[in-house]
């Protein structure tokens, strides 16, 4: 029951691009055609999952003992960045159809803050998940992980299935481009307002 | 290039908000009043400033092939610097800003001006870079927050103006995107004659 509430309060109620405003860079920026749109979401969904693993483990069994939480900033992102490198050169020997598909994703991945930000959050913020307020367990990180990363897919694939209908439509010469992009992506962001209160 | 024009090019011709469009995690999350906007806007200032400087100092050192990691850990280093100097000195704001202080480490501006400017360039011409973009984006930032919070709560820097409520909606989510967009027009119409 709690990861299901989790799951729907990381996906829905606090999106983390529509109101946590995590990852807008990659939001905006491939968000053009639903075909890349799930090609980067899917390869968010990976990556976060396994670097919010590995980050979690690494901060209780290694930071946390030696007394220098404080590096961790430094400690994830060098993380991330070697797991991304990692992931690219497994994917590429073991699934190269899969590698054909997120391939082009994964560098821009690293510099993505929706994973130092989950990676961050999960070690350091509270909570309340319908319980007390708690810092978060392995199992329920990585859940709340994957659930965070399921609603930046979500938000991204909604995105792009306006942008694409946007792109028929004339649009007063200073809008065009990212203003009109953000203004549209404001409105979803209400619409996604309505689920507030759910959880 | 003149001293001054490099730091008027980072506020004008690429600001990094208005027209690089970089950095908009920040700009839309911190945003929900103008003093937590120039906050962000001077902390990421703080950081760039000093890691464009070793960046243009390290440059040669660094060999091209690992330039991006090594990059990424001198910036994650400066970041770790200000989030203890903030804890110390202003916990306050440090708490509003929450998140977003380590997040710096990602903010594409940082990484950009290292690449496109400090490891081609002098020091001391990279530090005047940095105070530039710096700038930009605090203006920005500020700018954005008072729209934001005279909108959304009715106040200005702090000050509340009247008793009643604002539109709520502009302090949350949508109204980071919507004001964003619309300053976004506005500068565009304000820099640009033909748009």
């Amino acid at each position: 029951m709690e990861y299901l509430i989790i799951i729907i309060s990381a996906v829905f109620v606090n999106n983390i691009v529509l109101a946590q405003f995590l990852g807008i860079c990659p939001f905006l920026g491939v968000s053009n055609k639903v075909g890349t749109a799930t090609g980067m979401s899917a390869a968010v969904v990976f990556v976060i999952t396994l670097a919010t693993l590995v980050t979690y483990l690494l901060h209780y069994y290694v930071l946390v003992p030696l007394g220098i939480e404080f590096m961790k900033t430094i400690v994830f992102i060098l993380v991330i960045a070697a797991l991304v490198q990692m992931v690219e050169i497994i994917l590429k020997k073991i699934s190269p159809s899969l590698y054909q598909a997120l391939g082009i994703f994964l560098p821009l991945i690293t510099t993505n803050c929706t994973v130092l930000g989950v990676a961050i959050s999960v070690v350091t913020k509270e909570f309340t998940f319908g319980g007390e307020a708690h810092l978060l367990n392995l199992g329920e990180s990585v859940v709340y992980a994957a659930a965070s990363a399921l609603g930046f897919g979500v938000a991204m694939i909604l995105f792009a299935g306006i942008r694409e209908q946007l792109e028929l439509v004339s649009v007063p010469k200073a809008f065009r481009g990212t203003p009109i992009a953000l203004i549209t992506a404001g409105i979803l962001a209400m619409a996604f307002m309505g689920f507030s209160g759910l959880v | 290039m003149s001293k001054l024009r490099i730091i008027a090019n980072g506020i004008v011709k690429d600001n990094p908000t208005f027209i690089l469009v970089l950095g908009m995690c920040p700009t839309i999350g911190t945003t929900t009043s103008a003093v937590n906007g120039m906050g962000m806007g001077l902390a990421t200032t703080f950081v760039l400033i000093l890691s464009n400087v070793f960046i243009s100092l390290l440059a040669k050192m660094i060999p091209d092939k690992v330039r991006i990691p090594a990059y990424i850990v001198i910036i994650a280093s400066f970041v770790t610097v200000l989030e203890l100097l903030m804890q110390a000195y202003v916990p306050d704001l440090y708490a509003a800003l929450g998140l977003f202080i380590p997040l710096i480490v990602v903010n594409c501006i940082i990484l950009g001006r290292a690449e496109a400017f400090a490891n081609k360039n002098t020091p001391a011409d990279s530090a005047l870079d940095g105070i530039g973009i710096g700038l930009g984006f605090t203006l920005a930032l500020t700018v954005i927050g008072m729209v934001r919070e005279l909108l959304g709560s009715l106040s200005f820097f702090g000050m509340k103006l009247s008793e009643s409520d604002g539109m709520l909606a502009f302090v949350l989510a949508p109204g980071g995107f919507l004001v964003l967009g619309y300053l976004m027009v506005l500068f565009r119409k304000l820099t640009d004659k033909k748009a």
